[in-house]
């Protein structure tokens, strides 16, 4: 009873649009953490103190980096809104017996997400 | 464009049907049948045709035909579908492809073995769990709408398996416990009357368990019985999470 | 050479009443050694798609009395009261022992069991899990089965005949369908729990499995099957496909109404129409009832004609959107797919369908049949309890009932007399083999499956549904006969082995031409109406000559029939009185 085994192919995830925007968005993660890096490396430069730190402002200026930070931008912006689109369906909340909607919880996500990003915003623009 | 206009009588429409005959061949093939269309025809109902009328020797599952025994699972153009609740109408009048639910090793034509899964559904222990049964004189377990409502969706599962044909990590990692096993897993464990929820998660909070799962989010979309397997697993990693960091932070807690 | 597995118990079939069976053994007896051989996995069983609910009484305005009084003049008056009364004691238990092993029963605001109302019962005694009753009874058997380590499934292998060694039953010889192989399969007792045989006919609820296995098995055996005349058409069937309909949404409020939109059924003493739902009246009379109101009304032109004949609506726009979605969602999703109606807005075609068999293999109360070692239970059996018509809901509570009666009766008789012959159970193992090879197997032959079986089908149809005369009866009986010939030229287009799911369909003909002809000559030899039987030559009951099952025993040519006494305790034969 030879049973016949089909394996994965190797481009399995350019077979189907789900499948493609999958990697696309684990791959996401890559360009996130190669922003944390550079995040990283700043602060380091900070310490350093102000020649190494403006050396790397100027760095960070030049077209290619601009067009990273573009790319990473982007890249971190479809992790988070894939992030939220998903979170309803591990949090399960019940209020008085009722399950809530997931597009409360979505648009909590997003409530939360605005908040700290204004709070942030204020905290680096302030000075 | 010199093509005549099929009339009503004589519509037909082409199924390219894969064939695997261990005892003839050692690699599997495509057959080319031409049948005749019907607008309420599911896809079933043209492989019945096919063998009873023109070719006997393919090999299928099917039984209720109204979506509810799971059996009749296929790729259905390379999509898992229950070919009893699929309908030519929605192909035509291109033709369709039929092949055995992918990820899984073939028997036959289109009959997949089923053992993997049939182990890893007796692996999560699907039955009530409870340090103490109560007796039938006692009546039932109290359990609210709310309660049932809880799992019901869990409990939907027909065990059809196109959500293992749908998931990448399955297909790449065959020791993942998978989509259906976690839901029923979760089915009783979300239920009040079961007690077995420490035993389970010890089960699925392993690799093979709910971790090797990265949220495709397949398996969700191709269920026919609305079972959001996906979300039985997220929960689960949620409450494992929540369950490992209680242990760390309060390890007195534990009973 | 063919592999022998023994056991200590061995059921055929792995549905609702074959995993009971399997399970009552199991807990009783937990050393014993059970074997379940299955055509299918368990959870494709037919059970799965069973939809209203079961029956048990648990109400405190209820009583076992008035369910045993239900079933029995559902039945015509043709149940055995014996029977009945263990029925309707011990189907409330074991519905609760599903309930613990967790079937997930609709409930009430306060956490008890929910019960609806059903066909032909004066009380709400129908408990149910939304509209798939079926379904999680099912897979709650079956998940809690995987827990006993003393049950060993045998999956996908196809039982072809009983073994029987000195005048009782020892075994199985069954095909491993995997490879193709014939295996036998020793016992000290077999359990059939094969379910029915709806196949017989070309319309029907019945999935493809049902195809009167255990039945054929059985008569094969030497075992009678009784009252096989009494074929129950479900009123609710989807025309075509005949997918079923539940009872449940006529149970919730549903009606049924002609093409004048009148709702027929009060024209034939189930009325009044109002009050509306009434318990055992009108849309909620028996089902044998009203699938004759609807031939009744097509005789008078006031069905409405459709692509796949003629059918009535069945209207639940009343109940309103979110009633249809909380009791009876699946309803609404099959007539949604199948017929591309939605309930909520529009009225659901339908028309009766074959949906169960009432007759079956000859047992008593305990699942015993007559062949020392054979035992039965569910569909496959008549004890009998339904008579010669079942009411709604009794079906599924029949099978945990009689399937732990069966499982338990035959745990007992196994572990006191073991199989014992066993070089003789090889031999007949090999003939089996040699048979199967030599019928099925060869290159000679003309006719195809589904030819036969279409033949077979539509001579059941035109002779020997809802309303039969001898003339009818006997031409059925004659292209059955002529299709037994024509079977024996049969000739496959697979004659492979692995898998060979040709093989497994001339199989089941094989099995339902003996089911097709015990249910056809039974009907012509019944010169009587009562219940689903309905002869337009002999229209009224008579309880004189035939209050007594049907005994039909396998000969070469036509059966035996013999007549068996109805028995009766308290509940004297008077006539069916509905609505009111």
């Amino acid at each position: 009873m030879r049973a016949y085994s089909r394996p994965t192919e190797f481009n399995w995830w350019l077979t189907n649009r789900t499948y493609f925007f999958f990697v696309v968005r684990e791959l996401t993660s890559v360009l996130i953490a190669a922003y944390m890096v550079f995040l990283l490396v700043l602060l380091r430069r900070l310490a350093a103190g102000p020649e190494a730190y403006a050396a790397y402002l100027r760095f960070l200026g030049s077209p290619g980096m601009l067009l990273f930070h573009l790319v990473a931008l982007a890249a971190a912006l479809y992790h988070s809104i894939t992030w939220f689109r998903l979170a309803p369906m591990a949090i399960t909340l019940r209020v008085r017996g009722r399950r809530v909607p997931g597009a409360t919880v979505v648009a909590a996500n997003y409530a939360a997400w605005l908040v700290v990003s204004l709070v942030v915003a204020w905290i680096v623009l302030r000075s | 464009m010199m093509m005549a206009e099929q009339t009503v009588a004589e519509r037909t429409i082409t199924l390219e049907v894969f064939r695997y005959r261990p005892e003839q061949e050692s690699e599997p093939t495509f057959q080319t049948y031409e049948i005749p269309y019907r607008e309420d025809w599911v896809v079933l109902d043209a492989l019945n045709y096919i063998k009873d009328s023109v070719d006997g020797s393919l090999t299928y599952r099917w039984s209720c035909r109204m979506g509810v025994c799971g059996s009749c699972g296929m790729m259905v153009n390379g999509v898992p579908k229950l070919t009893c609740s699929t309908f030519l109408k929605d192909y035509y009048p291109r033709p369709i492809r039929i092949e055995p639910l992918a990820n899984f090793p073939v028997a036959r034509d289109l009959a997949i073995v089923l053992d993997d899964f049939m182990a890893k559904l007796v692996h999560v222990r699907p039955w009530i769990i409870r340090r103490q049964e109560e007796p039938l004189e006692a009546g039932e377990y109290r359990q609210t709408p709310e309660e049932l409502d809880r799992y019901k969706h869990f409990s939907m599962c027909i065990n059809c398996m196109l959500c293992y044909a749908a998931c990448p990590i399955y297909g790449l990692e065959p020791e993942f416990v998978g989509p259906a096993a976690v839901a029923l897993a979760q089915r009783y464990n979300l239920d009040s009357r079961d007690q077995g929820g420490r035993e389970r998660m010890g089960i699925l909070s392993t690799h093979e368990g709910i971790w090797a799962c990265t949220l495709v989010g397949e398996c969700t979309t191709v269920c026919p019985a609305e079972v959001d397997p996906a979300a039985a697993i997220q929960q689960a990693k949620l409450a494992s999470a929540l369950g490992w960091l209680r242990r760390v932070l309060v390890p007195w807690g534990n009973k | 050479m063919v592999d022998v597995l023994r056991h200590d118990l061995l059921i055929i079939g792995g549905g609702a009443a074959g995993l009971r069976a399997a399970t009552a053994a199991a807990q009783l007896y937990p050393r014993l050694n059970i074997a379940i051989v299955s055509k299918v996995y368990p959870m494709r069983s037919h059970t799965v798609s069973a939809e209203g609910g079961a029956g048990g009484v648990i109400k405190s305005n209820d009583s076992l009395d008035e369910h045993i009084q239900d079933t029995i003049s559902g039945s015509d008056w043709l149940a055995d009261q014996d029977a009945v009364e263990l029925f309707a004691r011990e189907a409330p238990a074991e519905l609760l022992q599903l309930e613990h092993w967790g079937c997930p029963w609709s409930r009430e605001p306060d956490g008890s069991v929910a019960v609806r109302p059903f066909g032909g019962m004066q009380k709400e005694r129908t408990w149910f899990a939304a509209d798939k009753t079926g379904f999680h009874l099912l897979h709650t058997l079956f998940q809690t089965s995987l827990q006993f380590s003393s049950i060993r499934r045998y999956d996908e292998w196809f039982a072809t005949r009983l073994v029987v060694e000195n005048g009782r039953c020892q075994g199985v010889v069954a095909i491993e369908l995997g490879s193709g192989q014939i295996r036998l399969i020793s016992a000290g007792a077999v359990i059939l729990a094969t379910g029915g045989a709806g196949r017989v006919f070309p319309f029907t609820t019945n999935g493809a499995i049902c195809t009167g296995d255990g039945m054929a098995l059985a008569y094969r055996a030497g075992v009678p099957l009784k009252d096989m005349e009494f074929v129950q058409y479900h009123p609710t069937g989807l025309p075509g496909t005949g997918i079923l309909i539940t009872e449940a949404a006529r149970g919730e409020g549903g009606i049924l109404v002609n093409k004048d939109g009148y709702r027929y059924l009060q024209d034939y003493g189930l009325g009044p129409p109002d009050p509306w739902p009434r318990l055992r009246a009108m849309e909620l009379g028996p089902r044998d009832k009203l699938s004759q109101c609807f031939v009744y009304e097509m005789q008078k032109g006031r069905t409405i004609t459709g692509p796949y004949g003629d059918i009535v609506y069945l209207d639940v726009r009343h109940l309103g959107e979110k009633k249809i979605d909380e009791k009876i969602p699946f309803v609404r999703e099959l007539a949604r797919k199948y017929v591309g109606i939605d309930p909520v807005h529009d009225p659901i075609p339908v028309r009766p369908v074959v949906h169960y068999m009432m007759g079956g293999v000859h047992t008593d109360a305990q699942g015993a049949t007559p062949l020392p070692g054979l035992y039965a239970a569910g569909e496959v059996a008549c004890v009998s309890i339904n008579g010669a018509n079942r009411l709604g809901s009794n079906s599924l509570s029949e099978c945990l009932v009689f399937g732990t009666r069966a499982g338990r009766a035959a745990a007992a008789f196994a572990l006191e007399r073991p199989a014992a012959d066993f070089a003789a159970l090889e031999t007949q193992a090999r003939d089996e083999e040699r048979r199967i090879t030599a019928t099925f197997l060869r290159a000679e032959g003309t006719e195809r499956v589904s030819t036969l079986r279409q033949e077979m089908q539509l001579a059941m149809e035109s002779g020997c549904g809802i309303f039969r005369d001898e003339a009818s009866l006997q031409e059925t009986c004659n292209r059955l006969a002529r299709a037994r010939g024509r079977f024996m030229r049969l000739r496959l287009d697979d004659r492979s082995r692995v898998y060979n799911t040709e093989l497994v369909a001339a199989l089941e003909l094989d099995f339902m031409l003996d089911a097709a002809e015990a249910v056809a000559y039974s009907a012509l030899a019944r010169t009587e109406s009562r219940g689903s039987h309905q002869r337009t030559d002999h229209p009224q009951r008579d309880d004189a000559r035939f209050l007594k099952h049907t005994l039909a025993y396998r000969t070469g040519g036509a059966p035996r029939v013999d007549y068996l006494d109805v028995a009766i305790t308290r509940w004297p034969p008077a006539q069916r009185v509905y609505g009111g």
